[in-house]
């Protein structure tokens, strides 16, 4: 865990995920969806299907190349929208005190007593499978962590009088809020969005390997791994190569994450265990 | 003691009621679609006349208020509520379920936390090793699996093509069968414990009753047995504890890969096949597990750490 | 002097930068006789402390024994093994730091951090070792010793727990104690009482004393002989009652001067506390010649060009200064 190298190597590797998912039109080989040709089906890798193929005779490895994009998509928008609801909530919390503070606190409390996936999933059980849905499952369901962070670092600030000699100058508190409190914790935020991500395209990929989330035939890694599963015998590259993809995404998130925190949080408010 | 850890798990009482009205509300939405859904599937067509009289049998037209309220009271002495899909009552069903998912999750956590705590031990003791840096290397490579792709992997290379072990189902839920499920299950925890472990540890030999310690002429091995164990244990408690929550979260989806019959699998298809009532119980039922599990992680903190008893 | 207790010579300790290494302590010599009571004096980050945990073999990187002698009683220790220094640490050199509530575990009673003593040193079993912590405690003036030894160290004042630090360094009788700023986190009030039991347990049990302190009238009023460091290096080192009469260094004469002193405001009215232009330079920034010079109202051409060499003066003295006296 040398700061240097995790950023670098994670860096490196979530901006590969990246440039795939921008230009995935450019590189991948066939038509991810309508790429069906039952006469390849269920071919092992070779010159021709670099990854093989899936029972429908889809070519892999252009599936996952467009699955970067459902994948990342999934996992930035829904991260923002954690960040945002989490970070807005704790600032106001830790800034405003007293009743708002006592009810966003035991709306946290209660968020985080029930297990993130597990209300994800009944979220998703209400509005259904697809894209938008997912989001809204993942997007609301995340943000108790930063909330509780935000909070925190608030109250330090407070102890620390900045907030107290702001006022005195005659600043606002949405200024205060902007200009004082918000760059100083903008360094763990970043952390745990960073590492967030990497959690919420694991949670997409949960959900939809169990047919919650992107459904077949769209080429999201879960549902691909969905539809791999049954196969497992006879064309085990179809489980390998989603799975790597997903495992290398967020390896690099997460030791983007971990050489973030070398320097953007010294004092490790984030390290929860980890 | 006993009075303290009476008193702290009548605390997730109120919690336990929240969550109650969330999940409930949350559903309000759905009865109704359950039949709507039979309707739409086209294999029964029903009658609207029978779909109507469903509903006021099941209780669905009544006002939200009335059925919370309902729903509560029920809860409070047991009655789950009854299943759409089998009639059966959903405390049976989720009754028989529970010892399968509590094995699955212990025993996963018993993996994690026998391998991931000496090994951060370990690594912090000897910081910038090979042994640190292989474990540090595998510890972040397990936060990044996804856990049921992990039990795909495990599933193909041990139980379909060396068949060592069997690939799916409880069997006689033997330790076989538990096998491949618990350790999928246990990875993600592990690494992250060998991680905290080691950060713990590390923070605790820098600390200053470990210089005291040394001053006094102690061997290493003796600082780290009196001094460094128990204050980093402290860190690690809490961590365990959270861990169960996101545990429960992967539980589910390992269940269903594995056709594990616990409360997880039984979440899963519930979901799909709209019956809300068990939804509900399972997912109830997997929060007052959570609680009590920090609830008796609370307790172990204080065991610990004398600081907080006497607030 | 003849057959010192402890023989420091020439210490240098070094500290690894990022790029280079610097020299934290340099040519750093002093000599305690047994039983006597030696006081290091200077600003923070003059190197008193690192000096201190030099002598205890515990430092750690990034800071490094570089060079001189730690001679105990005729040993040469500078260069012993770690398992030779564990023998002598606790048994016959001991320490005492400046932070007594983080200095000892806050999950271990007292009782039981001061029978560790007992049991690594003298092989006694644990019961046994508990009696004699209590006896320890007692001898700190701790009231209630029989009650204390099961208490948390969160549960005492501070006072309390640097009588606990003590009885912990003293309970093996070693022939030196090092003291690193044992007062300076403590109130006022208190730290007369914890110095006069250090001065008197010391005494008793003919242990010898390293006091390490940034306060000169503290140190003078304990010790036999008082060293006064600067950025790294000893200035000036005399008998107390002489640093303080006729002070040679103008840094001693600063440090002096600074101190407020009862019943000067009666007999010269009001005055201005006098301070010692300017601060202490950082280690990566040594001024060159001597290093006090920026700071010195008496400094010349040659002081910002040529470090001083030490001036030996009467009974074991020294200064560093191109225009001591």
């Amino acid at each position: 865990m040398r700061g240097g190298l995790s950023l670098w190597v994670g860096g490196g590797l979530v901006a590969l995920a990246l440039l795939v998912a921008i230009f995935a039109p450019l590189i991948a080989l066939t038509d991810p969806v309508m790429g069906a040709n039952l006469m390849n089906a269920e071919m092992p890798p070779s010159l021709e299907f670099p990854f093989g193929t899936d029972a429908q005779g889809r070519d892999i490895y252009s599936r996952i190349v467009y699955g970067a994009r459902i994948s990342l998509t999934v996992g930035l928008v829904s991260q923002l929208c954690n960040s945002l609801i989490g970070v807005t909530l704790g600032l106001t919390a830790g800034y405003w005190g007293g009743l708002w503070d006592d009810l966003v606190s035991g709306l946290t409390n209660l968020m985080l007593a029930i297990p993130s996936l597990i209300f994800a999933l009944a979220i998703m059980a209400i509005l259904g499978p697809g894209l938008v849905s997912l989001l809204l499952a993942l997007g609301l369901t995340s943000w108790s962590y930063s909330c509780r962070i935000a909070r925190a670092q608030v109250l330090s600030l407070k102890s620390q009088g900045y907030i107290q000699a702001a006022r005195i100058l005659g600043y606002g508190d949405l200024r205060i809020m902007f200009t004082q409190v918000l760059p100083n914790i903008l360094g763990p935020l970043i952390v745990i969005a960073t590492l967030g991500m990497g959690g919420a395209i694991l949670a997409e990929a949960a959900l939809s390997f169990l047919g919650l989330g992107i459904r077949p035939p769209f080429p999201s890694w879960g549902s691909m791994l969905s539809e791999a599963r049954d196969q497992i015998t006879t064309a085990p590259w179809l489980s390998v190569f989603p799975g790597l993809a997903i495992f290398f995404t967020v390896l690099g998130l997460n030791l983007l994450g971990d050489g973030l925190r070398d320097i953007l949080d010294p004092q490790s408010t984030t390290r929860r265990g980890a | 003691m006993l009075v303290v850890l009476v008193r702290r798990l009548a605390n997730i009482v109120p919690t336990l009621a929240a969550v109650i009205a969330v999940i409930f509300l949350l559903f309000s939405v759905l009865p109704g679609s359950f039949i709507s859904a039979m309707n739409e599937d086209g294999r029964t067509s029903i009658d609207p006349a029978v779909m109507e009289r469903m509903r006021k049998e099941m209780g669905l037209d009544d006002p939200l208020l009335e059925r919370f309220a309902k729903y509560v009271a029920h809860t409070a002495t047991g009655d789950l509520g009854t299943s759409f899909r089998t009639k059966e009552p959903v405390t049976k069903l989720v009754g028989t379920r529970l010892w399968p998912s509590l094995k699955l999750v212990f025993a996963a956590m018993a993996f994690a936390i026998a391998i991931g705590v000496p090994l951060g031990f370990i690594a912090a003791l000897r910081p910038g090793s090979v042994v640190d840096t292989i474990s540090m290397v595998g510890a972040i490579s397990g936060l990044s699996l996804s856990q049921f792709w992990l039990g795909l992997m495990l599933m193909y290379l041990f139980a379909l093509k060396l068949q060592w072990l069997p690939s799916f189902g409880y069997g006689d839920g033997g330790l076989r069968y538990l096998t491949l499920p618990a350790l999928a299950l246990g990875v993600g925890p592990m690494a992250l414990l060998a991680r905290t472990t080691r950060a713990a540890v590390l923070e605790v030999l820098n600390a200053d009753f470990v210089r005291t310690a040394r001053s006094k002429g102690m061997s290493e091995r003796r600082v780290v047995e009196w001094h460094v164990l128990r204050n980093a244990l402290v860190l690690v408690v809490t961590t365990i504890g959270l861990q169960f929550g996101s545990l429960m979260g992967a539980a589910v989806v390992v269940e269903k890969l594995f056709s594990w019959p616990g409360v997880g699998s039984l979440l899963v298809d519930s979901v799909f096949q709209r019956d809300i009532p068990t939804v509900q119980g399972c997912i109830l039922l997997i929060v007052m597990f959570f609680l009590v599990i920090n609830t008796l992680v609370d307790m172990a903190y204080v065991a610990i750490d004398p600081r907080i008893r006497y607030r | 002097m003849s057959d010192p207790l402890l023989k420091v010579e020439a210490l240098r300790i070094a500290l690894a930068g990022n790029r280079t290494t610097y020299n934290a302590v340099e040519e750093v010599s002093f000599e305690i006789g047994r039983g006597e009571a030696f006081g290091l004096v200077g600003e923070s980050g003059c190197g008193k402390s690192i000096t201190a945990l030099a002598v205890m073999g515990l430092l750690r990187p990034p800071l490094s024994l570089a060079g001189g002698r730690i001679v105990l009683d005729g040993e040469e220790i500078h260069d012993a093994s770690a398992a030779e220094m564990r023998r002598l640490r606790g048994k016959r050199i001991a320490m005492i730091f400046q932070e007594p509530m983080t200095a000892l575990n806050p999950l271990s009673p007292v009782g039981r951090q001061i029978a560790e003593m007992f049991v690594l040193h003298e092989g006694m079993g644990w019961s046994e070792a508990m009696d004699r912590a209590e006896e320890a405690l007692r001898q700190v003036r701790v009231p209630s010793p029989e009650r204390r030894i099961r208490d948390y160290p969160h549960q005492l004042s501070g006072g309390m727990r640097q009588r606990v630090m003590i009885a912990i360094a003293l309970a093996c009788s070693p022939e030196l104690l090092v003291a690193d700023e044992p007062t300076t986190a403590l109130d006022v009030t208190v730290q007369a009482e914890i110095i006069d039991l250090m001065a008197e347990l010391c005494a008793a049990k003919g242990t010898a004393v390293l006091m390490i302190s940034h306060d000169l009238g503290l140190v003078a009023n304990m010790c036999r002989r008082v060293a006064v460091m600067y950025a790294g290096r000893i200035v000036e080192a005399q008998p107390a009652e002489a640093i303080f009469k006729t002070p040679r260094h103008p840094y001693t004469r600063g440090l002096i001067n600074s101190l407020p002193r009862l019943g000067e405001r009666s007999r010269r009215g009001r005055q201005k506390l006098q301070e010692i232009a300017g601060t202490v330079p950082a280690i990566a920034g040594y001024p060159a010649g001597c290093r006090f010079n920026p700071r010195c109202p008496e400094a010349t051409d040659v002081c910002r060009v040529v470090p001083p060499e030490a001036t030996p003066l009467p009974a074991d003295g020294l200064v560093r200064c191109h225009h001591h006296g």
